[in-house]
């Protein structure tokens, strides 16, 4: 007699949690019954993610850098899982060697974009980058997983906490990935994924007043709206870009602090 | 075992509160007895051979080889051809993977690397296991996000590997220096010939099992024990593109100018003879604990060590009672006792240099305390030192004695501290103790040294560029900087 298999319940990913909606909604994606997040979850998403920024944040460099190599870990041992959420193996692989890639990038951002500033005065000048706080990504649907990865490392390397709404078409990459993040060494609350509609969730997220940034690159036609609904607490406004990898995603989420400090006897 | 005592009645208590000792085990440490040159990824014997020995006990540990010219030329073919047959074109992202893993792996056995360590070098379990393994691992995580990133620490640039790099490195941080070396070659996609210092070899041919474990293609690093003939063989190699080099500055001059006119890269991180600046606004009992750090961490053997601590008249005779008190608390002995704040000097060699120059000091008339301590009867033990009444011209004011051996001098103004603290050929660090965070600034400004440390001592991280001024020498390692020596242009 052959075994029935346990399926799995696909739940949104808040505080280091797996909660299913409050609102008890699913939509159907790629097969499955998946949650689709409500105003409520967008809310507690925002709260799981501002309790943990500035733990996150105060973590040294060399610490997030690890955490985030430890996720590289958690996802190279489910690759054939995560090939068959996205479009193969070739997509996971990638998505592995960019967090890699953005790990690396943890203790050497305020050398390439801080500095020494040599001010005409008896004064000790320092610029040095900090994250902003905040930020809400609309991913974008297509691809389900690097795009997601793309992302959501480069707030996440610079030290702010997430809040991301997955492939509204595939999102069960994301459901996966919230399973690596879990179990990787990521504090709970620093990344909080979300499924559902990017039409219901994201003015909710545009307009929340203890957002940061806001990262529009999935949000289309919708995009002048969400920006309108922005303007009221002055986010900061990415477009991002699908499959790209630079310093320059990171810094769009990063503040500049300049110190300055006397010099004499 | 015994009864549980119901009575109620209190432990008699201590008659007095000495340490007990607490030593860590050595079964951690598997050595073979011998060891041969590491070369292409493969184990060869050596035509010459000597014993390295822990300086605690004077035992012999193994016996590794002392590797001749044609040693080191097998050693720099393996990393030519291991240059050229794809470790310079592998993409960055690929070589990356290669030093994470390294920098995993110490993570993984690091306990065992600082017994090693402890044994073979003779310093405290507890630096080797809270500073030296965890520096090391750090450093080659660091350098390893580096490698697919060159161009961003080098815009418009274009950034290329130099080819063989030639490493030579001293014995007072076997495997962080190893690590300090090997991890930014690497990342910038050069190949390595490394020879660590001939009293400490062990702990760089046990990193040829991490390189093992690691998977990484033979031949791009090569471990080739030996003293200073075989180090001199690597800096006159043909088939080497680059040296770095970290020892003495007599050394270092002497392979500067046999370097001259080769065209080879040179970086060069010497000995220092730092100012520890003590000013009487100062937290006084931090200072002495910075100045403690500062001198006695790792016996001394360190070239940025706060040998020269200048105190400013009105605070002297407090700072230098509170120092000596201080001194009296460092437990002096067994490398590998969890307790021990100073260790074992490194060789009969290097104790002989130490006694040589405090001899010196009191025959200059300079006055010595040394805090009642018992050093074991065997091994290589020099007690913690302190010099008052030191006069600038002093040897031991003058010269880097690499040992626990403090020299006191005063000064009254700030201008004054810093002619003093200058007065020096060498230039590595230099240490200032105030609270008044603008004369910080100024002092920094204004003291020749690669590295000022203020309110703190003794500090390294790997995105923290280090090197030297003057006749300490040049090129730094750490941070986006210390990748530039191991990088050609095409501008």
């Amino acid at each position: 007699m052959s075994r029935l298999p346990i399926k799995k319940t696909y739940k949104l990913f808040v505080g280091g949690a797996f909660p299913r909606s409050e609102s008890g909604r699913t939509y159907e994606a790629e097969g499955q019954n998946v949650a689709r997040a409500s105003r409520k979850d967008a809310r507690d998403a925002v709260r799981a993610a501002r309790a943990a920024q500035p733990g996150w944040a105060s973590a040294t460099a060399y610490n997030r850098g690890q955490v985030l190599y430890r996720l590289a870990e958690m996802v190279e041992a489910r690759v054939p899982e995560f090939a068959e959420l996205c479009s193969g193996r070739d997509e996971v692989e990638r998505s592995i060697d960019r967090i890699v890639w953005y790990a690396g990038w943890a203790d050497k951002l305020p050398q390439v974009l801080g500095g020494s500033n040599p001010v005409a005065g008896p004064y000790f000048n320092f610029t040095v980058p900090e994250p902003t706080g905040v930020v809400a990504i609309l991913a974008p649907d297509d691809p389900p997983l690097l795009g997601l990865v793309s992302r959501v490392l480069p707030p996440l390397v610079g030290g702010n906490a997430v809040v991301a709404v997955a492939s509204e078409s595939r999102p069960l990459a994301a459901v996966e990935l919230a399973e690596a993040i879990a179990t990787s060494d990521v504090p709970g609350g620093v990344v909080n994924l979300l499924t559902g509609f990017r039409s219901e969730l994201g003015p909710i997220l545009a307009a929340h007043m203890d957002v940061n940034a806001l990262d529009l690159g999935a949000a289309d036609g919708a995009a002048p709206e969400l920006e309108k609904l922005a303007a009221e607490n002055v986010k900061r406004i990415i477009h991002g870009r699908a499959d790209v990898q630079s310093p320059w995603e990171i810094a769009g989420f990063l503040e500049l602090k300049t110190v300055w400090h006397p010099i004499g006897q | 075992m015994a009864e549980l005592d119901r009575t109620g009645a209190a432990p008699a208590v201590p008659a007095d509160w000495t340490y007990a000792p607490a030593p860590e085990s050595k079964d951690i440490v598997h050595l073979r007895d011998r060891y041969g040159l590491f070369v292409g990824g493969e184990w060869i014997e050596a035509s010459e051979t000597y014993e390295t020995i822990s300086p605690a006990s004077e035992e012999p540990l193994a016996v590794v080889g002392q590797a001749t010219a044609a040693d080191v030329d097998r050693a720099v073919a393996a990393a030519r051809t291991a240059f050229a047959d794809g470790w310079s074109s592998l993409p960055g992202s690929e070589r990356a993977k290669y030093l994470f893993r390294i920098a995993r792996i110490l993570q993984e056995r690091a306990r065992e690397f600082a017994v090693l360590e402890s044994m073979n070098g003779g310093k405290p379990i507890k630096e080797s296991r809270d500073v030296d393994l965890p520096l090391a691992a750090a450093h080659f995580f660091y350098y390893a996000g580096w490698a697919d990133k060159l161009e961003y620490a080098f815009p418009n640039r274009r950034p290329k590997p130099v080819g063989v790099a030639g490493q030579i490195i001293p014995w007072n941080f076997p495997l962080l220096m190893l690590a300090w070396k090997i991890a930014p070659a690497l990342a910038c996609g050069n190949t390595v010939v490394l020879k660590p210092a001939e009293t400490t070899p062990l702990t760089a041919l046990l990193f040829c099992d991490v390189l093992r474990q690691a998977e990484l293609p033979a031949g791009v690093v090569n471990i080739v024990t030996g003293d200073g003939r075989t180090g001199a063989a690597i800096v006159d190699h043909d088939g080497v593109d680059k040296i770095a080099f970290t020892g003495s500055t007599e050394v270092g001059k002497a392979i500067q100018r046999q370097l001259a006119g080769s065209g080879k890269k040179l970086t060069l991180e010497l000995g220092g003879k730092a100012a520890n600046i003590v000013f009487d606004d100062c937290a006084l009992d931090q200072a002495v604990e910075g100045i403690v750090n500062g001198i006695y961490f790792n016996q001394g053997h360190v070239c940025c060590a706060g040998s020269r601590l200048f105190a400013q008249e009105s605070i002297y005779e407090p700072l230098v009672e509170k120092l000596k008190r201080r001194l009296e608390t460092l437990r002096v002995g067994d490398p590998l006792d969890k307790n021990t704040d100073v260790g074992a000097i490194n060789s009969a060699m290097q104790l002989d240099k130490i006694r040589e120059l405090v001899q010196s000091g009191r025959d200059e008339g300079a006055d010595i305390y040394q805090p009642p301590c018992r050093l074991p009867e065997k091994g290589c033990w020099f007690a913690p030192t302190v010099f008052t009444n030191v006069a600038q011209s002093y040897r031991i004011a003058q010269e880097e004695i690499f040992g626990p051996v403090l020299s006191v001098l005063t000064f009254r103004t700030p201008d004054e501290a810093l002619e003093k603290a200058n007065n020096t050929p060498y230039g590595l660090s230099a240490g200032v103790w105030t609270e008044k965070g603008s004369r910080i600034l100024w002092m920094a400004q204004r003291l020749r040294a690669g590295v000022v440390w203020a309110n703190t001592y003794n500090r390294f991280d790997p995105t923290s560029p280090f090197g030297g001024y003057k006749e300490s020498g040049f090129g730094r390692e750490g941070g986006l900087h210390g990748l530039e020596p191991y990088l050609r242009f095409d501008e």
